[in-house]
């Protein structure tokens, strides 16, 4: 009798499984991804749409990348598409820099942004500033990416966030995605720009799985570059972060809004060109304003943005100056608890908004 | 005009052994034309690498005309004739240096052959980039060029032997002693000097200058020493990815040469057997020091350890030409990169800056100039076989002098670019950008 029920729930349960399979049609699929696997497939389907594209750096071939970012990849494409480059930067992020100057359209991976300053030159003076002096003769469909910033326990010359170094340069575009949606959409638009895009990654957010929209999900999906998105909508203080921060100020937000506080979290997406209409257009709802960053302090991405919001209309609408929250202005220590004191906490955050509040 | 006639029969008579003399113009020149096949050696067939450089404007009429030899095999079979004094060797075979080798079995033949139309192209192209190089010097010294000028004279060879060797759709990159060869990958003196005295009418619309020139299959001038390297195996990483059978030649020079960036690409190319022709130009002297006293080998054709290498007569055009064609075919065969040394001289100091005597002493100088000019070499050769006249090179030069003259006319006349240029070609097709100018209320347009 027991197996007969047993027999028939199972049966139940199946038909339910089949019944709920078909209503699945009809709804909205969203899923899971995390930035890794969305950076993973982004590349994926532009080699495949595009045969100019192609993979080179460090073990992003056979070893399936370091940080697995391009896992698969050389197995479904092959040694011409995807290839391994031996420790040599400068060489070849030159010779990525030549391929896209004659035709091709190279992504090539810096292991993490520090190792690019082996090869800054190549990235400046060979990639973003040829198209200008050649008079628009000459241009460089090329994107730079690999992980940026601070990662755990990998000490000083591992840790340094180059946001602020690249965006200072004309000719470049900078890009700094924090979720997965971010990572797909300005991805494939990095990929299918005519020009230098240095796309700064974080290691720490690889692993993290976001839901993505059905949208998203498309072929065709790109995000602009130089648009920043509203993440959260507040009225009392304005925040302005990229890439992991933004989502410790979510977390900010959150705790914040229990006592009544409630932020906007503006994501930038892109350092350069900077999105100050969308800033300003906040703070001048918010009266507030507090940039995060990971970087360090001195001439930085929050920097920038005071300067431009004194220049322009938001000035007059704010309530009190501007606050920056950043790294702390010391080369990236290695114990523990002194490295967790060296970028923002969420406690920081939520302290720099309380003072900019003046609560 | 028929004592003319009737004076050339005679001679031809008297040469080629026949009795009858020649009654008629066409006749003549029937008698001429075996006289030509008498003398010259078997043409044969022209190699597929062989580019043609840029053909020179013809001849005035009013001096003694050329005759079209018909054994010539470039002249086309409908080729106007025309009487003249003298007949030229349509083709003559020379020795060359032979190329010191490494790690190659086989190096570039130890002759060459050269036309008398070829013999008269490079003369036209060498003299051309030699004039121009010193026009840019009048021109810096009356300060209407400014900043940097690296002048190219006495190194002539170099770019016209290479250029007569690869296709106009094989690539070419150098660093920034590079307006001779963009003049040789098709870009005119006019647009040169314009872009050398910062003019709208400057290949790069003036906002380049001197070090950063472009053109189709030609990508600078590059300013960094040594950056342009990996970029050309780059350029080669491109050819053989897309299978197209061309090369790409990437100079440098001897200062550059132990540039760690060099290496780097060596590895690479080697590795992926890159169809890359790396050029070291060896004028002896990066800056203001001597190779010796900045390379602890100066066996740069060496240097390339793995690549094979071969050392070059770099004043000869015929011999870097040679050295060219070996090289390119060594790398379209698919056999790798590969790493000619062009042994050359420059007359001028590194740039217009230096003048060139602290660090060599003008006996140097002047000896090379006397002993290993390319131009003259050239020159001298032509007339020892009797492939041009005196006057015909006369002429060129005259009409060089009057082609270079008209071009700075144009480069001192032409207005610089207009302001609103500032701001353009920050991005390829985009949308127009803003551009913060010098305060907050100067926002500037960019567009592509």
């Amino acid at each position: 009798m027991a197996s007969l029920s047993c027999f028939l729930r199972s049966g139940r349960t199946a038909v339910a499984l089949v019944v709920r399979r078909e209503f699945h049609r009809t709804a909205p699929v969203s899923v899971q991804v995390t930035v890794r696997d969305a950076l993973n497939q982004a590349m994926d389907e532009e080699l495949e749409r595009d045969d100019r594209v192609f993979l080179l750096g460090e073990e992003v071939a056979q070893y399936d990348g370091a940080y697995k970012v391009s896992r698969g990849l050389w197995k479904k494409y092959g040694d011409k598409r995807i290839i391994d480059t031996p420790i040599t930067e400068m060489g070849f992020a030159g010779i990525a820099v030549g391929s896209a100057m004659a035709g091709l359209r190279p992504i090539c991976e810096f292991m993490t942004w520090n190792f690019s300053m082996q090869a800054i030159d190549q990235v400046i003076n060979s990639a973003a500033k040829t198209y200008y002096m050649s008079a628009g003769r000459q241009n460089v469909p090329i994107v730079f990416r690999g992980p940026n910033g601070a990662s755990a326990g990998v000490a000083a010359q591992h840790s340094q966030c180059f946001a602020a170094w690249y965006a200072h340069c004309p000719g470049l575009k900078v890009v700094s995605p924090w979720n997965a949606e971010d990572a797909r959409g300005l991805l494939k638009a990095a990929i299918r720009d005519d020009n230098p895009v240095i796309f700064l990654e974080n290691e720490l957010m690889y692993g993290v799985p976001f839901e993505m929209s059905e949208e998203s999900q498309s072929k065709d999906f790109t995000i602009p570059i130089g648009k920043a998105k509203v993440e959260r909508q507040g009225s009392h203080i304005t925040l302005v972060s990229h890439s992991r921060m933004v989502g410790h100020c979510l977390d900010a937000a959150a705790v914040l809004a229990k006592e009544g506080i409630e932020c906007e979290v503006v994501n930038l997406r892109s350092i350069r060109p900077l999105d100050v209409e969308t800033i300003e257009t906040s703070v001048m709802k918010t009266n507030h304003l507090v940039t995060v960053e990971g970087g360090w302090p001195q001439f930085g991405v929050g920097a920038e943005i005071c300067a431009r919001i004194m220049e322009g209309p938001a000035f007059n609408y704010l309530d009190a100056p501007a606050t920056r929250v950043t790294g702390v202005d010391i080369p990236m220590p290695y114990a523990k608890l002194l490295e967790d004191n060296s970028t923002p906490q969420i406690k920081d955050i939520i302290f720099s908004i309380k003072k900019t509040l003046n609560i | 005009m028929k004592t003319m006639l009737a004076l050339i029969s005679n001679v031809l008579c008297r040469i080629t052994g026949k009795n009858a003399a020649a009654q008629t113009v066409s006749e003549l020149l029937i008698d001429l034309s075996e006289y030509v096949s008498l003398t010259s050696p078997v043409t044969p067939a022209m190699a597929t690498t062989q580019r043609q450089p840029p053909k020179p404007p013809p001849v005035s009429t009013s001096a003694p005309q050329l005759v079209s030899v018909q054994a010539d095999p470039l002249a086309s079979p409908g080729a106007k004739v025309v009487i003249s004094s003298r007949s030229f060797t349509s083709q003559a075979t020379f020795d060359i240096k032979k190329c010191e080798l490494h790690h190659l079995e086989e190096g570039p033949p130890d002759k060459a052959e050269m036309t008398r139309e070829q013999g008269l192209q490079y003369y036209h192209s060498m003299q051309t980039m030699r004039r121009m190089e010193l026009k840019a010097d009048q021109l810096y010294k009356q300060k209407i060029i400014r900043g940097f000028c690296h002048l190219y004279d006495g190194q002539e060879a170099c770019a016209m032997g290479i250029e007569g060797a690869i296709n106009p759709t094989d690539h070419l990159i150098t660093a920034y002693r590079a307006h001779a060869y963009t003049y040789t990958r098709g870009v005119s003196v006019k647009q040169i000097l314009a872009e050398l005295t910062g003019r709208k009418g400057g290949i790069a619309k003036g906002k380049g200058g001197s070090m950063h020139m472009y053109a189709p299959n030609f990508y600078g001038g590059n300013g960094i020493v040594g950056a342009q390297v990996p970029l050309g195996a780059g350029i080669a990483l491109a050819c053989q990815y897309q299978g197209n059978n061309q090369v790409c030649v990437t100079l440098y020079g001897d200062g550059a040469a132990n540039q760690g960036q060099i290496f780097e690409a060596f590895n690479m190319a080697a590795l992926w057997k890159l169809p890359c022709i790396f050029v070291c130009e060896n004028n002896k002297y990066g800056m203001g020091t001597s190779v010796e006293r900045a390379s602890a080998s100066t066996d740069y054709y060496k240097r390339g350890d793995y690549v094979p290498g071969i050392r070059v007569d770099g004043m000869d055009v015929l011999c870097v030409r040679e050295a060219t064609k070996f090289a390119a075919d060594h790398c379209r065969a698919g056999k790798g990169p590969i790493l000619m040394e062009l042994q050359t001289y420059r007359y001028h100091g590194h740039s217009m800056s230096d003048p060139g005597v602290s660090y060599r002493t003008r006996e140097e100088i002047q000896e090379v100039r006397s002993k290993s000019d390319p131009i003259s070499m050239l020159k001298e050769r032509m007339l020892s076989n009797n492939m041009a006249s005196p006057e015909e090179f006369k002429e060129i030069d005259v009409e060089i002098r009057k082609h270079i003259d008209e071009a700075a006319l144009f480069a001192t006349s032409d207005p610089e670019p207009p302001l609103g240029e500032l701001c353009n070609h920050i991005f390829a097709n985009d949308v127009p950008i803003d551009v913060r100018g010098v305060n907050p209320w100067t926002i500037l347009k960019s567009s592509s």
